[in-house]
C-alpha cells in the first residue's frame, strides 16, 4: 500500500449489494485511485429480498431490482467473470478468463449462493430451482405463471416461508417440507416457529415439519417427491430453498482464513490470514464476512442480512482509505425483515443467541406481537410481527444489555406471560441454514453449529 | 412573570407569533418537571425515542391524578388517537380502511384533480380582490372542503361544525389566563354534539350509501371486523377536526415563512417542482402541530438522565425537536433544500399523523397555485394575529396584498 490511502488501487471482489455501496462510500470519502469492481454476474448490481417477495408476485420483473447507483463511481467494471484466486505475495486477484488484476488493497464481497440439491441428477431435473440470482426468479416466476399443479418448497427458512408465500398468494398449491419442527425456527426459535407453522397452514400450505425430502422423482421433468416419512406427492415444481453456502473457494490458496462459514475478519473489516494475524490491505463485507460481535460475547457473527452487507460496507472502505487511527468498527446492532403470509416480520439483535424469550408487547393469538430474547438475563433480540414501531426501543435496550425479561409497562401488554426456553434447535435438525450463524456454539446449549448433511 | 413555569410561558398567548426562544430554553433542560407535576420534552432524539417507547401511553386514562379539566364519565370514550394498542390498531386500521393502503391505496392520488379544483374555484373568486385574508379565503375554505367531501358531510353545515370545531380545539391546552374547567366542559359538550350530527349523518348512509368514508364506515364488510356507532361517532369527529385545522395552519404558516423569505418565494414560483421538499422543510420549520400534550407513562422512564414518573403527564415539544441543533443542521434557518429532514411534524411511532399524505398533497397544491395566483405578494402585518391554540399553532388572519 502506498502511503497515501486515498490514492492507489483497490479491487472489490463481488458487485452486489456490499461491493456496490463499498465502492460508492469509497469514492464519497475520497478516494482518488483506481477502482474495479469484479462480478461473475453479468447484469449491474441488484437487490435480492424483491426476488422471493415481489418478484414471484408479478408486482416487478426480476430484470427491475437494479440497485440505484448514486453518482458516477469512475470505476472499471468487469462483469461475468469470476474470480478464480488471489496471489497474497503479488497482490493480485486472478480471474476465470487467465487475466490478473494487480490491487494495492482488496476487499471480498462474494457473498454466498444457494445450496444446490444434494443429487446432481434430481438437481438437474426440469422443474427443480433455487432462488439467489435474479435469472433463478425470473425463470421461477414464469414457471409459476404457467400454474403448475403443485409447488413443493423444501426448507422452510425465510426465503422458502416466502416463496410458500407468495406461491399461495398466486393461487397454487403448496408443499412445504421442513426437517426441524416448525417454519423460521432456526432464526426464531420455538414460540414464533409454532406461530408461523399455525399461519401457514390457516393459509392453505401443506406443511410438513419433522421430515426430509429423501427423492426427487422424474424422467427429465419433475414429477414428485418422496418424503422420509414413507409419504410421497406430485409435484412439478420444487424449489430448493436448503440455505446458502459462503462464496469463499477460490480463496483456498490465498492464505486468508476463508471457509464453509466465511472470511474471518476483525471489527474493522480486516481480514485475518489462516495464521490468526489479520492483514492490512484485505477487507472483507457483507454475507461472505464473519466478524466478532462485542453484544454477542465476541463471538464471530455472519449475518445473511441486506441491512449487514450495506453497513458493514461502508466500514470496509471508510476504513480502506483511513489510517489506523481514524478506523471505526463495525458494531451495528443486526436486524433484517421478511414479509411472508400477510405478516410483517422484523428482527433486531440475534434471536438465536438466548436462552429465553417473552411475549412483551401484543400477543400471539392476534398474530401482533413483539417477542424478546435473552441471554443469562440480559436482553439480546427482539422481533416484531406486524407491529415494528416500538423495535428501536428495543435495540437501545439490546445496546446497553438491559436486563431480561424487560421490566413491564407497555401499553399493549394484554397478555403477561412468562419467560418461555426460546427453544432454538440444533441447526443439524434443520433442513436449511439458519440465517445468523453463530460460530462455535449456541449460547445455552454449548452446541457446535455445523451445516446440514445434504 | 419570572415565576411563570415555562410550559406557562409557552402557553401564554403573548409568546404565540414566536415561541422559539422557550423552546430553545427548554432544549437546554431537555427534560423540564414543571410545577403542575408534568414534564416537557424538548429534544429531538428523546422525542423520537418516547416516540417509540412501548411504555409511553396516549390514553389520558392512564394517568395517576386525574385530569381534572377532562370530559369526566359524560363524555364520549377517546378516539383512536387517545388509545393504546390493540384498541387503537383495531379502529386506525379499520379508519384507514376506506381511506388508505392496502385496502384503499389510490385514494389519496385521486384526489388530486379534485383539490386542484376546489383551490381553483377559490382563487377564481378572489381574482378581483387586491387584498385577500389567506387564512378565511383560502387556507381554511379548501380542506374543509376536502375533509368534507371525503367523509360525506354537507358543506352548507360548515358554520355549525365550525363552532364545535372552535370549542374541541380550545379545550386541548387552554391557556393560563383561561379557566380550564370551563373550557373542558365546552369542549365535551362540542364534542358530543358532533359526534351526535355525524353519526346521525352516518346513518342515513347505511340506506343510501355513496363513495365517501361515513358510508364506508357502516358498510365495511365484517370480515376485519367493523366500527360500531359509538366509534364511527368519535372517529369521524376526529377526522372532520384533525382534517382541516391542521392543514390551515400549514398552508397558512407556510405562505408567512415565504412572504419572510422573499428569494424562496421566487424560486419556488418560478419552479413549481420543488414545492414538495418545501413543505417538508415547512414541517419541520413551522409544524402545524407544536406539541403532543397527552402522554402518559406506564412506568418510571429515565430521559436524559432525569426519571419521568409513572403516571404524569408527559408533553413532548415536536416544534422544538424540530429545531434541535444536535439533529438539524443550523436549524433556525428555513432551507427547502435540506437534505436530511426526517422532521417530527408528523410525530413519530404508532400515532404517527393519519392524514399525513392529504396534508402532504394539499399544501403542495395550495401553495403553488397560491404563488403563481399572487404577483409580488406584501405582507401588510408582521406578526400576523394567531389563533389562540398553543398546540395548533398558526396565524388567524394573513391579510396579504398584491403588488402594485
Ligand atoms: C431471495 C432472497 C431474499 C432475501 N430477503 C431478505 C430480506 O427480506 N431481508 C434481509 O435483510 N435480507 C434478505 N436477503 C439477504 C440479502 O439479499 C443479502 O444479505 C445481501 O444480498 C448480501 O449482499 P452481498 O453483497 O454481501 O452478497 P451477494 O448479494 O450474495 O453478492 C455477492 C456477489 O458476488 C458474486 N461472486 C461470488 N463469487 C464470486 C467470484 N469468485 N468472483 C466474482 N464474483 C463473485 C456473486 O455472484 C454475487 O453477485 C435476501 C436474499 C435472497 C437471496
Amino acid at each position: 500500500m502506498r502511503d497515501e490511502p486515498c490514492d492507489g488501487r483497490i479491487v472489490i471482489v463481488g458487485a452486489s449489494l456490499a461491493g456496490l455501496r463499498a465502492a460508492e462510500q469509497l469514492r464519497k470519502e475520497g478516494f482518488s485511485g483506481s477502482l474495479t469492481l469484479i462480478g461473475d454476474e453479468p447484469q449491474p448490481p441488484y437487490d435480492r429480498p424483491p426476488l422471493s417477495k415481489q418478484v414471484l408476485l408479478g408486482m416487478v420483473s426480476a430484470g427491475q431490482t437494479g440497485l440505484p447507483q448514486r453518482g458516477d463511481l469512475d470505476a472499471q467494471w468487469r462483469l461475468g467473470v469470476r474470480a478464480v484466486g488471489v496471489d497474497p505475495i503479488e497482490k493480485r486477484v486472478l480471474l476465470a478468463d487467465g487475466a490478473e488484476v494487480p490491487f494495492d488493497r482488496l476487499l471480498i464481497a462474494t457473498g454466498t449462493r444457494a445450496r444446490p440439491w444434494p443429487n446432481p441428477a434430481e438437481a438437474a431435473l426440469d422443474g427443480v430451482f433455487t432462488l439467489r440470482t435474479s435469472d433463478e426468479a425470473r425463470r421461477l416466476a414464469e414457471r409459476l405463471d404457467a400454474g403448475p399443479r403443485r409447488v413443493l418448497v423444501i426448507g422452510a427458512g425465510f426465503t422458502g416461508s416466502e416463496i410458500a408465500s407468495a406461491c399461495r398468494e398466486r393461487g397454487l398449491a403448496v408443499t412445504v417440507a421442513e426437517r426441524g419442527p416448525a417454519p423460521l425456527v432456526g432464526a426464531l426459535g420455538g414460540t414464533l416457529g409454532a406461530l408461523a407453522a399455525k399461519l401457514q397452514r390457516a393459509h392453505g400450505v401443506d406443511l410438513r415439519c419433522g421430515v426430509t425430502v429423501t427423492a426427487l422423482e422424474g424422467n427429465g421433468r419433475l414429477t414428485g417427491a418422496q418424503f422420509s416419512d414413507g409419504t410421497r406427492i406430485d409435484a412439478d415444481v420444487a424449489v430448493v430453498a436448503l440455505g446458502a453456502v459462503r462464496n469463499t473457494e477460490w480463496l483456498a490458496e490465498s492464505g486468508l482464513a476463508a471457509g464453509p462459514r466465511g472470511v474471518t475478519c476483525d471489527a474493522g473489516c480486516r481480514a485475518f490470514n489462516m495464521y490468526g494475524i489479520v492483514t492490512d490491505d484485505v477487507f472483507a463485507a457483507g454475507d461472505v464476512a464473519r466478524f466478532p460481535h462485542p453484544l454477542f460475547e465476541y463471538q464471530l457473527l455472519s449475518l445473511e442480512h441486506w441491512g449487514n452487507a450495506v453497513a458493514q460496507a461502508e466500514v470496509a472502505a471508510h476504513n480502506m482509505v483511513n489510517p489506523g487511527p481514524r478506523r471505526i468498527p463495525h458494531l451495528s446492532v443486526p436486524a433484517f425483515w421478511s414479509s411472508q403470509f400477510g405478516l410483517n416480520i422484523k428482527s433486531v439483535g440475534v434471536p438465536t443467541f438466548s436462552d429465553q424469550v417473552v411475549i412483551a408487547q401484543g400477543s400471539l393469538k392476534d398474530a401482533r406481537l413483539v417477542a424478546v430474547y435473552g441471554y443469562r438475563g440480559r436482553v439480546t433480540a427482539a422481533v416484531s410481527v406486524n407491529q415494528a414501531k416500538s423495535l428501536e426501543y428495543y435495540e437501545r435496550l439490546i445496546e446497553t444489555a438491559a436486563p431480561f425479561p424487560p421490566a413491564p409497562g407497555a401499553a399493549d401488554r394484554i397478555e403477561s406471560p412468562a419467560p418461555v426456553p426460546s427453544d432454538v434447535p440444533d441447526p443439524k435438525m434443520l433442513s436449511h441454514g439458519p440465517t445468523v450463524a453463530l460460530t462455535g456454539h449456541l449460547p445455552d446449549r454449548r452446541l457446535t453449529v455445523v451445516h446440514p448433511a445434504h | 412573570m419570572a415565576s411563570d413555569t415555562l410550559f406557562q410561558r409557552i402557553t401564554d398567548y403573548a409568546h404565540r407569533a414566536d415561541p422559539y426562544p422557550l423552546y430553545a430554553e427548554l432544549r437546554e433542560s431537555r427534560v423540564a418537571r414543571q410545577e403542575d407535576g408534568s414534564y416537557l420534552v424538548g429534544t429531538y432524539h428523546e422525542i423520537e425515542a418516547l416516540l417509540h417507547d412501548p411504555r409511553i401511553s396516549s390514553d389520558r386514562r392512564n394517568r395517576t391524578v386525574p385530569d381534572e379539566t377532562e370530559g369526566g364519565t359524560e363524555g364520549l370514550p377517546p378516539a383512536f388517537i387517545g388509545l393504546d394498542d390493540p384498541e387503537h390498531h383495531r379502529l386506525r386500521g379499520l379508519a384507514m380502511r376506506s381511506f388508505g393502503p392496502p385496502h384503499t391505496p389510490g385514494r389519496i392520488d385521486a384526489m388530486h384533480g379534485e383539490i386542484t379544483r376546489i383551490v381553483k374555484d377559490l382563487l377564481t373568486g378572489l381574482r378581483d380582490k387586491d387584498r385577500i385574508d389567506v387564512v378565511d379565503d383560502f387556507a381554511y375554505p379548501l380542506p374543509v372542503t376536502v375533509i368534507c367531501r371525503l367523509l360525506g358531510v354537507p358543506i352548507e353545515d360548515e358554520p355549525r361544525f365550525r363552532q364545535w370545531s372552535d370549542a374541541i380545539v380550545a379545550g386541548i391546552a387552554p391557556g393560563p389566563d383561561e379557566d380550564p374547567v370551563e373550557r373542558q366542559r365546552a369542549a365535551t359538550e362540542a364534542r358530543k354534539t358532533m359526534a351526535l350530527y355525524l353519526g346521525g349523518l352516518a346513518e342515513k348512509r347505511r340506506d343510501r350509501p355513496s363513495d365517501d368514508m361515513l358510508s364506508a364506515f357502516v358498510g365495511g364488510d365484517s370480515t376485519d371486523g367493523q366500527l360500531t356507532q359509538l366509534e364511527i361517532m368519535t372517529t369521524s369527529v376526529l377526522l372532520l377536526i384533525a382534517g382541516h385545522e391542521t392543514t390551515v395552519n400549514l398552508i397558512t404558516n407556510g405562505m408567512l415563512t415565504l412572504l419572510r423569505h422573499p428569494d424562496q418565494l421566487a424560486r419556488l414560483r418560478s419552479d413549481p417542482s420543488l414545492m414538495p421538499r418545501a413543505v417538508e422543510e415547512l414541517l419541520r420549520y413551522e409544524p402545524p402541530v407544536q406539541m403532543l400534550p397527552q402522554r402518559t407513562p406506564l412506568a418510571d422512564i429515565e430521559v436524559a438522565g432525569i426519571t419521568i414518573p409513572k403516571g404524569v403527564p408527559l408533553i413532548l415539544m415536536l416544534a422544538a425537536g424540530n429545531r434541535d441543533p444536535e439533529r438539524f443542521h443550523d436549524p433556525d434557518r428555513f432551507d427547502p433544500d435540506r437534505g436530511d429532514n426526517l422532521h417530527l411534524g408528523f410525530g413519530s411511532g404508532i400515532h404517527s399523523c393519519f392524514g399525513a399524505p392529504l396534508a402532504r398533497l394539499e399544501a403542495q397544491i395550495a401553495l403553488n397555485a397560491l404563488l403563481q395566483h399572487l404577483d409580488a405578494p406584501r405582507l401588510t402585518e408582521d406578526p400576523p394575529p394567531y389563533r389562540r391554540s398553543p398546540v395548533l399553532r398558526g396565524p388567524r388572519h394573513l391579510l396579504v396584498e398584491r403588488g402594485a
